[in-house]
């Protein structure tokens, strides 16, 4: 078990130190001059060159990247126009929004984290358990209308799901306000009804797309041996279906979950976009296009990290839902 | 919805006794796997439909310079006489009448239905490229993977790891005007073909790995078979192992997954554009018309509607027509 522990967190570190420096290369290397994007039109050459100087650009890329490593290592000094000292997990100055990239991911990384938990639960409860039910009473009424739910939701897109929603409930029913976020800590019922479209849109069309493959994944196993076994040694009904068959069934579920998951946490980019709510997605858009490079940086990073811990997870998850799997 | 396999290929079997078209002798006929797979394919009454729609969803792209001529209306005129003083379409629904059959933009003033047309052709040109271009470099570097093994395989394997840690929509976002900018330079006016072109990359670089573990998967389990190693006995190289003998027998999922990644790239590419990094708005795009309807949610919905909806309808025939096809491909398939 710890070994494996080990041996997976090797492979998720070099996975998450290659892509940053991809990352790096792709955005500090390409012939794009980061300075110019910060002062567009009247800017003089020297305080160009200034920036440059403060920015390291001039130094050479090796050097660069050691640097910004080590500033999320060890923290690092970045010279007085950069807010001097930059405590530990370092990730650079903007000079868009004037601060320390860490502060500007601190303030938006929980809107995206309560944006993204209390969907994932709600699609993950609406979503295996549609699929189940359905896999359960194959051919009703009830697994048609959860195949054509599916279907729908499958192809739906969130830009559009989300429009109607704020039309819907917003703009005509007035039964909500315009989305936004506040602190859970703060207003717990404002929390949540700032954020309730948001999840409902996210758990609607990722509910559709559980609710598929966990059917199937439940079709497949219902008819193993196992099943048959459990069912003929006189164990009850529910017992069958709820601790053996959902155990084997819900195995690749998970992997997606995971996958999902650990992906938006990195920035629900359209979510954030349609309802107009400033997490880590927005926060990168509006990096881009203001040619923000440490921002942009830091959030692909980010993202990264939750993608690769999510695999992790996922592999330790295998382990206590599946008593076939070994870990090794 | 599905048959089950055994009925299917009876069903066939006593079908083609019957058929007044087949042959008239009754008994058992001969018939290649993927006859078998296009009379599973013609019974399902989903599959025809989904079809059907697809192939008009298709002509409408192709034809849009000809619906153009017959409408009478250019993507790009503008008709602010339409409009009240505050850009606002006059009339209903966003100004829906028998000369603009979907209204107009609020603001600009630009007819919605040919738009529409047109961003229908942006959006189902760029997804089938990409799904090409994917699919023949997931071809390759898989089944080459899967047959070598070694380090081949593990820098692949590799690879795909990586791509999946990377967060898409990000990245794209990212370097999609950082590669403009490297070809046009700060003030460049960019063509809408270039842009086109950009995105077709960008899908390109990230969009092969799934096809390429889909096939290195298949590939590694006929890798051992007799026929392989047949082959690879009378002196068949690289190229014959992999294109002549490795390849027919994986079409059906490669065509199945072909025709599920091109509703993803629809989406991603209207995704991209809604995220306002995709075209530019000199080109009609799905994207750029719903993230630009937002603005207006509250005093023209129609405007959200008709672009959302017909987003929908495309990749709801696109996604029935491949699930049709895995179930007429592998009909052990359950769904």
């Amino acid at each position: 078990m710890a070994r494996f522990l080990l041996k997976r967190l090797f492979s998720a570190t070099l996975t998450l130190f290659a892509v940053s420096v991809l990352t790096f290369l792709m955005f500090f290397a390409l012939p794009r001059d980061p300075v110019s994007s910060i002062c567009s039109k009247n800017c003089n050459p020297e305080r160009l060159e200034r920036v440059r100087d403060d920015l390291g650009l001039n130094d050479p890329l090796i050097s660069q990247y050691a640097g910004y490593m080590k500033g999320i290592v060890t923290g690092r000094d970045l010279g007085s126009a950069q807010g001097g000292r930059c405590d530990a997990p370092c990730l650079g100055w903007s000079y868009v929004t004037n601060e320390a990239v860490s502060d500007t991911i601190a303030r938006v990384l929980p809107v995206t984290l309560s944006i993204v938990i209390p969907a994932a639960i709600l699609w993950l409860l609406l979503g295996v358990g549609l699929g189940m039910v359905s896999a359960l009473r194959r051919g009703t009424w009830l697994d048609r209308l959860a195949i054509g739910f599916s279907l729908t939701g499958a192809s739906l897109q969130l830009y559009f799901v989300g429009a109607v929603l704020l039309l819907v409930f917003v703009y005509n029913l007035r039964l909500l306000p315009v989305p936004s976020y506040t602190s859970l800590f703060d207003n717990p019922a404002k929390w949540a009804s700032g954020l309730v479209l948001a999840w409902v849109a996210l758990a609607f069309l990722f509910s559709a797309i559980y609710a598929r493959l966990s059917r199937a994944q439940m079709l497949e196993t219902l008819s193993e041996d196992f099943v048959r076994t459990a069912r003929a040694k006189g164990l009850a009904k529910p017992t069958v279906y709820g601790r053996h068959a959902l155990r084997a069934a819900i195995t690749p579920v998970v992997t997606i979950a995971g996958l999902d998951v650990g992906g938006a946490l990195g920035g629900t980019v359209i979510t954030e976009t349609t309802f107009g709510i400033q997490g880590l997605g927005r926060t990168a858009v509006d990096a881009v296009r203001s040619g923000d490079l440490p921002t942009i940086m830091a959030t692909v990073l980010i993202a990264a990290v939750f993608v690769v811990l999510a695999n992790v997870l996922v592999d330790l998850l295998y382990a206590a839902i599946d008593p076939r799997v070994r870990l090794r | 919805m599905s048959l089950s396999p055994v009925e299917g290929v009876a069903l066939a079997e006593i079908e083609s006794g019957t058929d007044p078209g087949g042959p008239a002798v009754k008994g058992v006929v001969g018939r290649s796997p993927g006859q078998l797979a296009w009379l599973r394919l013609r019974r399902d009454r989903t599959a025809m439909v989904s079809g059907v729609l697809l192939v008009f969803f298709l002509l409408l792209g192709l034809a849009a310079p000809l619906i153009e001529m017959v409408y009478g209306i250019g993507p790009r005129e503008q008709f602010q006489n339409m409009l009240d003083g505050f850009g606002m379409p006059l009339g209903y629904a966003g100004g829906v009448s028998g000369e603009h059959w979907f209204g107009l933009e609020p603001g600009l003033g630009r007819d919605i239905f040919i738009r529409l047309i047109y961003g229908l052709r942006t959006s189902l040109f760029i997804a089938f490229a990409a799904a090409l271009i994917t699919a023949t470099i997931g071809i390759v570097l898989g089944a080459l993977a899967g047959y070598l093994g070694g380090w081949l395989d593990a820098v692949i394997n590799w690879i795909t790891d990586l791509t999946l840690a990377m967060p898409f929509l990000i990245i794209a976002l990212a370097l999609t005007p950082t590669i403009t900018l490297r070809f046009y330079g700060e003030r460049g006016q960019v063509s809408s073909a270039f842009g086109v072109g950009v995105l077709i990359a960008v899908f390109a670089i990230f969009g092969w790995t799934s096809t390429a573990r889909l096939v290195r998967g298949q590939v590694i389990a006929l890798r051992e078979r007799e026929f392989v190693e047949a082959a690879r006995a009378s002196g068949a190289g690289l190229g014959h192992m992999l294109f002549r003998q490795l390849l027919p027998n994986i079409w059906a999922p490669i065509l199945v997954s072909f025709s599920l990644a091109v509703p993803q790239f629809i989406t991603s590419e209207a995704a991209l554009s809604f995220i306002g990094v995709g075209l530019s708005d000199e080109t009609p795009s799905f994207g750029r018309m719903i993230y630009r309807s937002l603005d207006f949610l509250q005093t023209d919905p129609a405007y959200v509607f008709f672009p959302g909806i017909t987003i929908f309808a495309l990749v709801f025939a696109f996604n029935l027509f491949g699930d049709a096809l895995r179930d007429a491909l592998d009909p052990k398939s359950s769904r």
